[in-house]
């Protein structure tokens, strides 16, 4: 073979000391005996949330209680899982307002589009990720959950907003 | 007392199992029921103390040759096959059988497998079988046993030679991966590490 | 008292011994269950710490009841039979795995006298029973009716069957070392001092029988069987509830032997280190510490369970074909070698172990 007895040596020598196996274990055990782990302990501790967190939706108002949504559907056409199913109607007043707005959860995927495409703020994604269903049908949230859940968290929405806007 | 309900539980099982063997259509429980009954088999020699016997049956047979065989059953993915023929071959059976059998009786009728010689000679309590064994191998019957060992050898040399034989179409012999290469492979082999300035 | 003795001595002979046998059975079995579950709480522990992260700390004070919990889930979960399998075979395969892993246990001894089974070829009995392991895993991996179940039995019952012949012979030269098949007389044959131990002389065999220990039991940087990122699980991907958590006290219970095993032939099993130093054990009360006894044997399996759990933390799976030329090329030449040596010292008389 081509290979020198020198390296020969080298090789079998590395192999039968398991020098590298070794190695290895030392690593590990350093870590073993380290006692500063990295876990986040998550119901107790959680990490910081970045201001474009993208979370469960929400419906905004104005500060008179007006809501945003002008019901032009940019969202509906923007949202690549078609989750957002939008009905409308023309109000009294002149005014076009949603009569229906629903977000199927299970079909989003938190892309953030409808939040980007919306023209009055209105439709946000929160950093609210703590939520569940229990029963079949409760993932589709409708405009009322929806305007609720923006009324409640209005200040953290309008926080993290403004946190992002020199970004922009 | 004990002994002897262990004898006949032990037996019961063993002929049930070599039953089993012939009987069960199914190949793979057809070698389950063959490991049973080695199984039972060295349970019956523990109990007449010829322990190494006993648990060089289990190594050898149980423990290797029936995984392979057991391995070969499962890979040919054998199907239950419908019992034909059982009548035409049965004479044939029988006969075997029944030499069988015949030969069984004349050897155990001969004085030195009498039984009762055999009985009436109680081991000492520190009788070590495997030391008995070893010490009657290695001087009455040392050439017997020296001579098997070169024919094992010579089975096991020829065993590997028949997989490095080349192939017939080719004349190539068959691909296999050096590891031995790939072992000695270092990093300065494999890895260039480049500088560059960032765009 | 009396009543009870005469209660005992009322029940007939054959009765007797089977009871005898039983609760003996169930001294041994209980324990080493117990091992199992806390085993399986210190895998998940160590390899945490050596990842950077805790492990199990909700269930008990730091996670101590963790086995427990995991034992009461797999307990209440139902045990699926897939429809095309062989539903007897595959009942009875975790069946076949447990019970060598636990009779195996009956001749090690634990301390002086204290062994079930005292029997004089208790080391071949260890070789066969280990050999036997095998069927649970490959009548599993036919049963299941699972192409991922059934590579995984063949690569298994390959692998065993190769590991096997290392282990034999790296037994075979503690055997001429000791010059005897029982194992209490091989930790006997050790006695004198932390020098007299086999693992010095018999350093090389040591270790193959080590590796090769790990190989057969299946775990890191061996465990081609269950290979989760080719077969999921290898062959007991079909396998839930009861039926699995069988397979898995098996792999555990086989792990704690090899670890006792190595350390009764290697370590000098439940004799302390600091034999021959007398005035450590003539101190009224540590003394019982650094005497021998059973504790020393506890320490030792324990360290050797750290080693599986490190191996596992820190080495890649080995390839399939790597395995088998490791077992082969490697490590049955390294026996052979280090076996000629050793029975040219016994030859010439040249025992500095004795």
């Amino acid at each position: 073979m081509g290979i020198p007895l020198k390296d020969s040596l080298k090789h079998y020598w590395k192999t039968f000391s398991l020098n590298e196996l070794l190695k290895g274990m030392r690593v590990t055990g350093k870590y073993l005996l380290d006692r500063n782990k990295i876990t986040i302990q998550y119901p107790e501790e959680k990490t910081p949330l970045s201001p474009r967190f993208r979370g469960h939706h929400a419906l905004r108002r104005y500060p008179n209680g007006e809501e945003r949504c002008i019901a032009c559907k940019l969202c509906e056409a923007v949202c690549p899982a078609l989750a957002i199913k939008i009905e409308l109607e023309e109000r009294p007043d002149g005014t076009r307002r949603t009569t229906r707005y629903d977000i199927d959860m299970f079909k989003c995927i938190y892309c953030g589009f409808c939040e980007e495409a919306c023209p009055v703020d209105a439709i946000v994604e929160t950093s609210l990720f703590e939520y569940h269903f229990e029963n079949r049908g409760e993932n589709i949230i409708n405009k009322q959950k929806l305007l609720a859940i923006g009324d409640k968290y209005e200040p953290e929405i309008a926080r993290m907003k403004a946190a992002d806007a020199p970004y922009r | 007392m004990f002994e002897q309900i262990l004898f006949y539980w032990f037996t019961a099982v063993l002929l049930l199992a070599a039953i089993g063997v012939v009987v069960v259509r199914n190949p793979v429980y057809s070698a389950l029921s063959l490991i049973l009954a080695f199984f039972t088999m060295t349970a019956l020699w523990l109990l007449m103390e010829a322990e190494f016997l006993a648990i060089a049956l289990i190594l050898v047979y149980v423990g290797a040759v029936m995984v392979l065989f057991l391995f070969i059953i499962m890979m040919l993915d054998l199907k239950i096959v419908e019992r034909e023929g059982f009548i035409r071959y049965l004479p044939i059976g029988l006969g075997v059988a029944g030499m069988v059998a015949l030969e069984m009786i004349m050897v155990l009728q001969r004085s030195n497998f009498d039984s009762e010689r055999y009985l009436a000679a109680e081991s000492p309590a520190d009788f070590n079988n495997a030391e008995a064994l070893g010490e009657l191998l290695y001087t009455h019957y040392l050439y017997p046993f020296e001579i098997a060992a070169v024919v094992l050898l010579v089975a096991v040399i020829a065993a590997i030679l028949l997989t490095l034989r080349k192939r017939v179409a080719t004349d190539q012999p068959a691909k296999t991966q050096d590891i031995e290469q790939q072992v000695r492979v270092k990093r300065e082999d494999r890895v260039r590490l480049v500088k560059m300035k960032s765009e | 008292m009396e009543f009870i003795s005469s209660l005992w001595y009322a029940i007939p002979e054959v009765l007797r011994t089977v009871i005898v046998i039983l609760l003996q059975i169930v001294a041994v079995v209980i324990p080493l269950i117990l091992t199992v579950a806390y085993t399986t709480y210190a895998e998940r522990k160590v390899i945490g710490f050596m990842q950077g992260r805790m492990g199990p700390n909700r269930v008990g004070p730091r996670g101590l009841l963790q086995p427990f919990a995991d034992t009461v889930k797999l307990l209440l979960k139902e045990v699926i039979i897939p429809t095309k399998s062989d539903r007897y075979l595959f009942l009875l395969a975790p069946i076949l795995a447990l019970a060598p892993a636990f009779s195996a246990w009956v001749v090690i001894p634990f301390s002086e006298n204290m062994v079930l089974a005292d029997i004089n070829a208790g080391l071949l009995f260890i070789l066969a029973l280990s050999s036997l392991g095998v069927y649970g895993i490959i009548i599993a991996g036919w049963a299941s009716n699972s192409k991922y179940s059934m590579l995984s039995a063949m690569r298994i019952g390959a692998q065993m069957v190769s590991y096997e012949i290392a282990m034999g012979f790296a037994l075979g030269g503690v055997l001429i070392a000791s010059n005897s098949l029982n194992l209490n007389d091989i930790v006997h044959a050790q006695s004198g001092s932390i020098f007299s131990w086999f693992a010095w002389p018999l350093f090389g065999l040591f270790i193959v029988y080590f590796i090769s220990g790990v190989a057969e039991t299946n775990r890191a940087p061996f465990d081609v069987a269950e290979g989760e990122s080719e077969i999921v699980a290898g062959f007991h991907v079909e396998y839930s509830g009861i039926a699995f958590a069988l397979f898995f006290l098996a792999e555990y219970a086989n792990m704690i032997m090899i670890s006792a095993l190595t350390s009764i032939m290697f370590l000098g099993g439940w004799l302390s280190p600091f034999q021959g130093l007398d005035f450590l054990i003539n101190i009224p009360v540590i003394g019982l510490f650094f005497g021998n006894g059973i504790h020393w044997l506890a320490l030792k399996i324990a360290f050797f369970l750290l080693l599986y759990l490190w191996f596992r933390a820190t080495f890649p799976r080995y390839r399939y074909d790597q395995i088998m030329r490791l077992g082969w090329k490697v490590l049955i030449p390294v026996t052979f070698v280090w076996i000629f040596f050793e029975i040219i010292a016994v030859a010439l008389g040249w025992q500095p172990w004795l």
